[in-house]
């Protein structure tokens, strides 16, 4: 491989990556605050994508620019209405009990959430990719590449990023969070509201899922079972960087993108297996991620 | 004297077994167990196919059914896949006591459910299904395809490149990796190394099935520069994969070649460019060059179109197809009963070997040897029109299936293999759109 391929790889691995962290950075979150493994995740960024398309079909007419907010809103909307949905009614009569019924109360969700989508969006797949288009071609070695894909993505990838590393760290709602997520029992004998804390929590989490889908929504087209694929990868990558690790996720799936890039140019036939094989490896060395820690069980 | 006895018995014989069938009442309906996709992304094809078969079932018991019996339809999703779609189907058999079954859409549940229905003694109609291997390595009684299989749906796209670009020298694929990708690449290299031995095949990339990103591939061709592409992908994967090829000009450097892209057509719309060559899965088009201004065709087109909004695709034929098949085995049953209700033994009996026209393309043949459907294939090249917000199909060519399709008894690969250079120069009609 010489090293012009070796650009166009790493430029095709930072656009993968960036998406598959949007995605599953809301999954990380909620694990990280909740210890909640949310199946419906995979829900959540379909239905922020299908949302975001039917927003952009709608506003595109009367200014293609408008397509960009359509996006933002359909995340916000998805997060607020499903994410307050699924942690008000399903997930909080069972704070406290079993795992297993979180694991089977948003598997369900999931289920039904998948069903619903096809009632409101039927089965024909849809592409919405205004967005897209608005922005010109970049070219690097003559090949052409969409500045959504290899500029926009990556810098909403790094801004949600840092926005959430500051906003967790540096302000006092995220102090609250980080609180309720170390003791849950002490933060709330200060007074923290640890019921809003988890609600606020899920429904961000739940907007980074959907707004992964509303950024992949221009480039891809949405069909039933899309959910079901990336709850998969999602898990993957939290699962390699750590349940609940925020810069972990982001670095894995810079790792997952840049290697599955490089094999696809090298031997295509292993593509699919970049990120299991990748999780399996830092599993065998670090059973609990890459940024994972041992957790003592208080007894 | 002994020749008279002899004669008697015989004469009573065939009396007693005419009354068994004369005996067999006329039933108050005929009950059809349909498999389809209902969920997951091949419900792209199995919900219009669904649509389908509800409207041509209404039509059809409009006229009086089959035989004067109206018929009754239900359905199990393939979806389910696995040990469900196999309980579903035995369930619909044993409890529904359905008459005949159309299974299925991917050639994995065909290979499930075949030898169920085989084992249950019910009439099978591989409606969609195109692995050929299914029928190659084994003869069944029960179970027919009403329609081609992969060989000859791939042979006609290679032919048609062929003939339009014949100094082609490199070639990169891009399909699902599934059962239905790895074997049409494998159909269409076999047979492309018999006819241009000297063509590179300089990728071949199987993405996930489903995957939403294909920008890898895309840059890796772009850097390729390959004459020609093809891909076998369907639904949405391949919608993603055109449409990301076209923004990023990969679909104007090299030639692309969507083996069943007939389906994608109008949900592509103006993404699709002028140029590309498209297979149809069978003589498959609602503007069919020699059935368009047919009042049948055109009705049925209509109609359908008023119920789902779009113009019917290839599996919604293959489903009328299906139909056309039971009606004529029906009706040639019934006559050979001497106008009396057939047994179902009689009815599997009267498909073997029959043909069937749906008026939507050319006549369908089910070979008595192997029961594999003969079906004419068609394929264009994707062209403007005024009027049309989405692409047509031009310079259409529609190959005889007798002559693309792989004897009986001889594996599909192996007889293509045996093919040469001359066989690409057959004659095949071409239609302007």
């Amino acid at each position: 491989m010489n090293s012009t391929l070796a650009i166009l790889a790493v430029l095709d691995g930072i656009s993968y990556a960036a998406l598959v962290f949007l995605v599953s950075v809301g999954l990380s979150l909620i694990f990280g605050v909740l210890r909640v493994v949310n199946v419906a995740h995979g829900s959540l960024y379909a239905f922020g994508a299908y949302l975001a398309a039917t927003f952009s079909i709608k506003v595109a007419p009367v200014s293609p620019w408008l397509t960009y907010p359509a996006l933002l809103a359909a995340s916000i909307v998805i997060g607020v209405v499903c994410g307050g949905f699924i942690e008000r009614f399903l997930l909080r009569p069972l704070y406290g009990r079993d795992d297993v019924l979180q694991l089977l109360i948003t598997f369900a969700a999931f289920m039904i959430m998948d069903n619903l989508q096809r009632l409101i969006w039927g089965v024909q797949p849809i592409f919405a990719a205004e967005p897209l288009k608005l922005l010109p071609n970049v070219t690097v070695f003559g090949v052409n590449y969409t500045s959504y894909q290899v500029i926009l993505l990556p810098v909403v990838a790094l801004a949600t990023l840092f926005g959430l590393r500051y906003f967790l760290r540096r302000t006092l709602a995220g102090a609250v969070i980080l609180a309720v997520t170390e003791d849950r029992e002490a933060s709330t004998s200060i007074g923290i509201d640890a019921r809003r804390v988890y609600f606020a929590t899920f429904i961000i989490g739940a907007s980074l899922a959907a707004l992964g889908g509303a950024l992949a929504s221009p480039t891809t087209s949405l069909v039933p079972g899309m959910g079901a694929d990336m709850i998969v990868l999602s898990f993957a990558v939290a699962a390699t960087a750590g349940l609940g690790q925020i810069e972990g996720a982001a670095l894995t799936a810079l790792m997952i993108g840049l290697t599955r890039a490089f094999i696809i140019y090298l031997q295509p036939e292993f593509e699919v297996l970049v990120p299991y094989l990748l999780m399996v490896l830092v599993l065998l060395v670090r059973p609990f991620g890459l940024f994972g820690a041992v957790h003592v069980r208080k007894i | 004297m002994q020749y008279f006895k002899t004669a008697l018995a015989a004469a009573a014989a065939t009396a007693i077994f005419a009354g068994a069938a004369l005996a067999q009442s006329k039933p108050q309906e005929i009950k059809i167990g349909i498999a389809t996709f209902l969920s997951g992304p091949a419900s792209v094809f199995g919900v219009p196919a669904r649509a389908a078969a509800e409207m041509i079932a209404e039509d059809l018991n409009k006229k009086g059914g089959i035989g004067g019996v109206p018929v009754k339809l239900s359905f199990i999703d393939e979806g389910a896949g696995g040990e469900a779609l196999v309980s579903n189907y035995r369930r619909m058999v044993q409890d529904e006591k359905v008459d005949a079954t159309f299974a299925a859409i991917s050639s994995g549940s065909c290979n499930q459910l075949v030898p169920v229905a085989e084992d249950l003694k019910v009439m099978n109609f591989m409606w969609d299904c195109g692995a050929a291997s299914i029928l190659e390595t084994k003869k069944y009684r029960y179970n027919f395809r009403t329609q081609a299989n992969g060989t000859p749906e791939m042979l006609a796209v290679l032919i048609y490149l062929l003939k339009t670009k014949p100094d082609f020298k490199t070639i990169a694929v891009v399909n699902q990796d599934y059962a239905w990708g790895r074997e049409s690449w494998e159909i269409f290299s076999t047979a492309l190394k018999a006819m241009k031995p000297d063509v590179q095949v300089v990728a071949e990339l199987f993405p996930k099935f489903g995957a939403p990103d294909y920008s890898t591939e895309v840059s890796r061709l772009l850097a390729l520069r390959p004459d020609v592409v093809l891909t076998t992908a369907w639904g949405g994967d391949l919608d993603t994969l055109v449409r990301q090829a076209g923004q990023r000009g990969l679909l104007q450097q090299s030639t692309f070649v969507l083996g069943i892209g007939e389906s994608s057509i109008q949900r592509l719309g103006k993404d699709l460019p002028e140029g590309l060559i498209v297979g149809a899965r069978g003589d498959h088009w609602f503007l069919h060059p020699e059935k368009k201004n047919d009042r049948a065709f055109k009705a049925f087109n209509e109609e359908f179109k008023a119920k789902t909004g779009a113009w019917p695709i290839y599996p919604v034929y293959h489903m009328a197809q299906a139909f056309k098949a039971l009606q004529t085995a029906y009706d040639k049953a019934i006559k050979a009963n001497g106008g009396n209700w057939p047994t179902r033994e009689q009815v599997v009996d009267a498909t073997a070997g029959t043909e069937f026209a749906t008026g939507f393309g050319r006549p369908v043949k089910l070979r008595p040897e192997d029961n594999q459907g003969l079906e004419a294939q068609l394929v264009g090249v994707t062209k403007s029109f005024p009027g049309y917000d989405f692409k047509l199909l031009d310079n259409m060519m529609i190959f005889d299936p007798k002559v693309i399709t792989n004897p009986a008894g001889v594996r599909s690969v192996e007889w293509l293999k045996t093919l040469k250079p001359e066989f690409a120069k057959m004659d095949v009609p071409t239609f302007k759109q």
